[in-house]
């Protein structure tokens, strides 16, 4: 467009500092320099103030998401109610890891166990041989979840669970039957697995396999674990079984582990013994 | 609208198309389309991001040195997908996780990249807006034909509504499961290109070479 190069030249003829800057060589060397600072001004702004305005916004979605995937755990999936009736069937308790009892000095609306894993007064440094889920630091506490019915009987619970897969740390909840040790349904809300390999983690069909698995045996140790390729349904182990995801061996390995890990001593190891001696 | 706006617009869509001419923008065709959605959601996003880092591009395009012309260019398109990516996750939560990486994978989507470099770094801004717009309705239009056949055959629904009744639930359709995978989005743009190149016969490229057949006498 001939009439608009004008004007751009006409603006560069125009005095001042930066007149001058622009109307130098495009290939000088200041140009060159100056042209670059100055894009990578202009987009730091343009991207900073979107992430800042935004971040209230998105902060609520997640936390909306975290709550469908509570209800959706909790098998309290039916539209019909409005979520914060649902919710409310929903009891939620911080449990002290160590001791396995409830705690009450803490606020469960503000305390965020993920930044309590960051802080070194409420968390715990793992060892490389404890470490087995790759989380680095335990937090001291975390937030339970139980299900009443409606004659406010407790009839699941839910409990948060993460650990490393192979790309990311899988964010999920597992829910368990009153034996506290049927799995009702397992879900992860937060994980950047490779999409179509190991992001199935998010397939429904997937998902529903887990429902009914055990995790202890009789004698009640921990004996649950992911599987390469698919469970035989004639194998005596079947029970304790999931098929492992096709074509993702790490993000299995990295379950499998994360689920031993926080259902065995060092997560809520404690915590279902003492729910399963108060049931008697 | 004068006639070379109309143009900027209307020729990406067919006559040249950045999937179906320029073979552009593949990865992201195949990765998006297994719902309508997710498609349509990724479709107003390239549009988006093609239509202002052209204009982005086109305006500063007479003050760009020639030696870092394709890192700046790569920064203003990178910050838009960022801006992009952040309004999607504050206003479309539940998609953006649908598309996952795909948003931020625009960045590297050639269309995006190849629109500024031939086109916004040689005409106005008005009109490199307007190409931008265009080819990310060409890259849109392929990307809903895709997932229109992929999600009515793979799943029997169409914006996730059910349309065909499926065997499970009692009724005829058998859903085809190879339609969600990516391969059957290879297939279905192979098929598209033909189709298109049937009817718009100038856009079959000429060979590179000919293979004749030899007379026996003139083989030694």
């Amino acid at each position: 467009m001939p009439e608009e190069d004008q004007k751009s030249d006409n603006q560069t003829k125009q005095g001042g500092f930066l007149g001058r800057l622009l109307s130098m060589p495009n290939d000088s060397i200041v140009k060159t320099v100056f042209m670059t600072v100055m894009v990578c001004l202009v987009c730091a702004i343009v991207v900073a103030t979107a992430a800042v305005a935004l971040k209230e916004k998105q902060e609520i979605n997640k936390l909306v998401d975290v709550r469908k995937n509570i209800l959706q755990v909790a098998g309290l999936d039916d539209d019909s109610m409005s979520m914060e009736d649902r919710f409310a069937l929903i009891d939620t308790k911080i449990v002290d890891l160590e001791t396995g009892e409830y705690v009450d000095e803490l606020d469960v609306d503000t305390f965020d166990q993920r930044v309590a894993a960051k802080d070194p007064e409420q968390s715990v440094e793992l060892s490389d041989d404890e470490d087995i889920a790759g989380i680095g630091r335990r937090a001291n506490y975390a937030k339970v979840y139980l299900v009443k019915d409606d004659s406010d009987q407790v009839n699941k619970v839910i409990l948060p669970v993460h650990g490393y897969g192979l790309w990311s740390t899988l964010y999920g909840f597992i829910s368990l039957e009153t034996d506290l040790s049927t799995i009702y349904r397992v879900i992860f809300y937060e994980h950047g697995e490779t999409p179509g390999l190991g992001g199935e983690v998010d397939n429904p069909n997937w998902r529903a396999v887990w429902n009914g698995k055990q995790l202890f045996d009789e004698n009640g140790e921990y004996n649950f674990h992911l599987v390469k390729g698919s469970v035989n349904p004639a194998n005596a182990q079947a029970d304790y079984q999931v098929d492992g995801l096709a074509g993702a061996t790490l993000t299995t390995n990295g379950v499998s582990n994360l689920f031993k890990y926080w259902l065995t001593d060092q997560g809520f190891g404690p915590y279902i013994d003492k729910l399963r001696t108060s049931q008697g | 609208m004068s006639s070379e706006t109309k143009e900027a617009i209307y020729k990406p869509i067919v006559d040249n198309n950045p999937i179906t001419l320029q073979v552009l923008g593949i990865c992201s065709a195949l990765a998006v389309t297994t719902s309508m959605k997710t498609a349509f959601v990724m479709c107003l996003a390239v549009i988006s991001v093609t239509a202002l880092s052209n204009l982005s591009v086109s305006i500063i395009r007479n003050h760009v040195p020639s030696s870092v012309r394709i890192i700046i260019q790569m920064t203003i398109i990178a910050s838009l997908v960022i801006v992009v990516d952040q309004v999607l996750k504050a206003y479309a939560y539940e998609t953006s996780k649908a598309l996952s990486v795909f948003v931020g994978l625009i960045i590297t989507n050639c269309i995006v990249m190849g629109r500024a470099e031939a086109y916004a770094m040689k005409n106005g801004p008005f009109h490199s807006f307007m190409d931008g717009i265009g080819n990310g309705l060409g890259y849109s239009a392929v990307l809903m034909i895709v997932a229109f056949i992929r999600e009515l055959f793979g799943t029997g629904k169409l914006f996730g509504i059910q349309v065909f009744s499926l065997t499970k639930d009692g009724g005829w359709y058998e859903p085809n499961g190879m339609m969600l995978l990516a391969p059957s989005a290879f297939f279905i743009i192979g098929l598209l290109i033909w189709a298109v190149r049937s009817w718009k016969a100038e856009q079959v490229e000429k060979r590179d070479f000919e293979i004749y057949s030899l007379h026996r006498s003139e083989a030694h």
